[in-house]
């Protein structure tokens, strides 16, 4: 089918400000928004900033604004945005971060707030010979968060980044934390506490969903940071924290 | 000018392993073209095989007689057995730094079958693949960037290496572009480890990612090193039909069964005994027997037909606590759910048996008699030591990435403590500055064009099936290619983000490995792992029981060899 994208281009070396390109393409409505992309960068214009790889939804690279939605370019199809022959299809870069070149925007400020939880196995426990043991059911509870790619869509679509507290860690972060908090092994929750439970941390979060609906792993992040905000609340009751 | 004592290029699963190890003695940065979590690592689905014997009995030495067979023989014994021990301390360290496994009723690691993984020598399918549901390599991605992290190892993200400095056969450094500046960058080393990935991109239908490229062993190649095996890459049975997307061979592990167009279960006539386990190379040729016989879900016989994975038996409840990220492909790119509908697949170039040739410890071999190039190191996909021979089985790619990652991030810490730092010539980034001045500058055509036909002639004449007529006219269409490629230059004159320029950097290593693996197939006149010749169907193990060692010299290939480590398993016929 006939589509035109729209998509948001800016040069820094050349550009005073973004602007708007239109490109008419050929593609099949089966193929990925970055397949289209990459038609043009190869075939019309090679000058087309983005980030990609893996192609399959898996890497996090290529996330953006797709019709004003926060999406994954190699996780959606133009059938899926592109409703008949002729229609635009709007591309633009991720919010919140600083933009660098057309569609890629600087992810240093959203990587150092997740480094902020501390996203790594925390225990000075001393370490078994084999595994250490832990149940399915234990398995299971964090199981979602570590479908997280660090895409960064979450955090283009949290309204409380839009300026209510642009300190806010944002949504991935805590969904990170969630992952290390509620896994058996870990026993960081006081360690990570000083970034937690903090008016920049989850208490900033005011259930917006936003996050949870564009989360193209279809993680459950409000329900997880819900579920850390109760944890913490329990740790003071039970005086662990 | 940065000086380090240990560079790390790629930042997947070998580069972070060895990354850890080495700035335990050694100060190291790692540098990569793709932020680290971006890395391909993180595609590896299905599980990474350790004989832990959790579900069922196991040892390592059928794990490591596995891999031999796999590979058709070529696989160096000693390694195999390096790869076998050793997984199991791997897996374990894994766990310890924060891996979240799948778990068993009891609580351990969960288990299970995998293509070509036997008990006792080749009895029956055995549970050796350990996993996070389907998305294993994910998850040891971020386990490592994790540690790395905690270790706060150094990192040089989005950053090119586009030349490797060598002085009197020792690595002194390297050559970057900063993608956000466009600017060169000078780093000098005692230790350089390329860690660099695979190259499926040379080939039309591929799971790999865009970034995998081959960048460090055309670098290696262009500097007089070297290829190993090139001519041995694996064509994964099960990729999404038209798209190439990975479905892990976990979905047969889990009881999946290939059907034809009669839904006929196809691999009993290929593989009695294992059946949709055999190994890739062997599951891959029948499924295109299939097609050839008109028996496609198609019925055309053209190379694009393809045929069906039924997992509707296996029941939503298992798929979707086994295998949901195969569900959510399944839904998000064919728009069926594969608990009520089979997945439409055809053979996808997946994973490259050869690079850059390597000892045990990682450092590169100049040639035939052991030679090592001082101080320069390579692991993982990208590197060819090698435990995968003629055909990798599933799992064992991670197994590779940490076992070999290890020793290699070992060995590095050791050497830096002995080396002194090699000089550098006196402009070291003058070639990289030429390289970049010559692409970015001036109008020449676009690489479009040539890329898109080195994949067609890939995928048509050095892909499943080869034969010599079509390899000779691919090698000479590749060098004109090679030719042409001289005139590209990238549209985009910036300096700063300048992805065009990369992609054509990326389209020259491309081309060059895919002209070395044309070439090393046209070479061996045999039929060995994945590398098929209809003009010479059957194995020569007296002839050719032998590494390809591939050099491009004034732009040609001139191949020699070196012997095949089988000193404990005697090479035998192959069935399962």
């Amino acid at each position: 089918m006939n589509i035109t994208l729209q998509i948001q281009r800016y040069n820094p070396e050349t550009d005073e400000k973004p602007h708007f390109e239109r490109y008419s393409i050929e593609v099949d409505p089966g193929a990925r928004v970055l397949d289209a992309l990459m038609q043009i960068k190869h075939n019309i214009d090679g000058s087309l900033a983005l980030r990609k790889s893996c192609a399959h939804g898996v890497c996090g690279s290529d996330a953006m604004l797709i019709n004003g939605i926060e999406r994954l370019a190699c996780k959606t199809l133009i059938k899926e945005v592109a409703d008949a022959e002729g229609a635009l299809i709007k591309v633009e870069p991720l919010k919140h971060l600083p933009l660098q070149r057309d569609l890629m925007v600087r992810q240093d400020e959203f990587f150092e707030r997740w480094r902020k939880v501390k996203p790594f196995l925390i225990t000075e426990e001393a370490i078994a010979e084999k595994e250490r043991v832990q149940s399915p059911e234990q398995r299971a509870v964090f199981d979602d968060p570590t479908k997280c790619i660090l895409c960064g869509a979450c955090y283009s679509a949290c309204p409380i980044l839009d300026g209510k507290n642009t300190a806010f860690l944002g949504p991935a972060a805590l969904a990170q934390a969630a992952r290390f908090i509620f896994d058996s092994r870990d026993r960081g929750l006081i360690e990570r506490l000083l970034v937690l439970d903090h008016p920049d941390g989850l208490w900033a979060c005011e259930n917006h969903f936003q996050c949870t609906r564009v989360c193209p792993r279809g993680i459950k992040i409000t329900k997880n940071i819900n579920l850390t905000k109760r944890r913490i609340k329990q740790a003071k009751e039970k005086g662990e924290a | 000018m940065h000086e380090y004592e240990a560079l790390i290029v790629g930042a997947g699963g070998a580069g972070l392993y060895a990354a850890l190890e080495a700035s335990r003695g050694a100060r190291t940065a790692v540098i990569s073209k793709v932020h680290p979590l971006r890395s391909h690592t993180g595609a590896a689905q299905g599980g990474i095989g350790a004989a832990l014997g959790n579900i069922e009995e196991d040892r390592p030495e059928w794990h490591a007689f596995d891999t031999v067979k796999g590979g058709d023989y070529l696989t160096d014994q000693g390694a195999a057995f390096i790869l076998a021990d050793d997984a199991v301390r791997a897996v374990y360290d894994l766990e310890h730094r924060g891996l979240p496994f799948s778990r068993t009723d009891a609580g351990r690691i969960d288990q299970r079958r995998f293509g070509g993984h036997t008990r006792n020598f080749g009895e029956a399918a055995v549970r050796r693949s350990c996993y996070a549901a389907d998305r294993t390599g994910h998850m040891i991605l971020q386990t490592l960037y994790q540690q790395c992290i905690k270790n706060e190892v150094s990192f040089f993200d989005e950053f090119q290496v586009l030349d490797l400095l060598i002085e009197k056969n020792t690595a002194a450094g390297l050559v970057a572009l900063e993608l956000g500046t466009g600017q060169l960058h000078v780093f000098r080393a005692k230790a350089i480890l390329f860690a660099t990935g695979g190259f499926g991109r040379m080939f039309r239908t591929t799971s790999n990612a865009y970034a995998n490229t081959g960048d460090g062993p055309a670098l290696v190649l262009r500097k007089g090193i070297p290829l190993q095996d090139m001519e041995f890459f694996q064509f994964h049975p099960t990729g999404i039909r038209g798209m190439g997307i990975l479905i892990t061979e976990g979905v047969r592990g889990e009881g999946g069964i290939l059907r034809n167009r009669k839904k006929q279960r196809f691999m009993e006539r290929y593989a009695p005994t294992m059946l949709d386990l055999a190994p890739r190379d062997m599951v891959s040729r029948a499924i295109m027997q299939e097609i050839r016989a008109g028996d496609g879900i198609r019925g055309d016989r053209k190379i694009d037909d393809y045929v069906y994975l039924d997992a509707t038996h296996l029941g939503k409840k298992v798929i979707e606590a086994k295998l949901p990220d195969i569900a959510d492909f399944c839904r998000t790119y064919l728009g069926i759910d594969p608990a009520d509908s089979p997945i439409p697949v055809q053979p996808t170039a997946h994973y490259a048996m050869g690079g850059i040739p390597t000892d045990n410890d990682g450092r590169v071999l100049a040639d035939g008699v052991g030679t090592v190039v001082r101080g320069l190191y390579a692991a993982g996909e990208c590197a060819c030591v090698s435990v995968h021979g003629a055909n990798r089985l599933g799992t064992n790619s991670l197994v590779d990435l940490v076992v070999y990652g290890r020793r290699a991030g070992q060995d590095i810490a050791r050497y830096v403590q002995e080396a002194d730092p090699p000089p550098v010539g006196k402009e070291p980034e003058a070639a990289a500055r030429t390289l970049v001045e010559t692409l970015r500058g001036g109008k020449g055509p676009h690489g479009g064009e040539l890329r898109e036909r080195m994949k067609d002639l890939m995928m048509e004449s050095v892909g499943i099936y080869r034969s010599a007529e079509q390899m000779q006219a691919a090698v000479a269409e590749l060098q004109s290619l090679r030719d042409r490629y001289r005139e590209v230059r990238a549209q985009d004159g910036s300096s700063g983000y300048n992805t065009d320029l990369l992609e054509i950097f990326e389209l020259g290593n491309l081309l060059d490995l895919a002209l070395v693996t044309a070439a090393g197939a046209l070479n061996r006149t045999e039929s060995r792992g994945a590398h098929s010749r209809e003009d010479y169907p059957q194995r020569d193990d007296e002839k050719w029981l032998k590494h390809t060692l591939a050099r491009l010299q004034a732009d040609q290939v001139r191949i020699a060899y070196r012997p095949v480590d089988i000193s404990r398993f005697e090479p035998k016929p192959r069935a399962y």
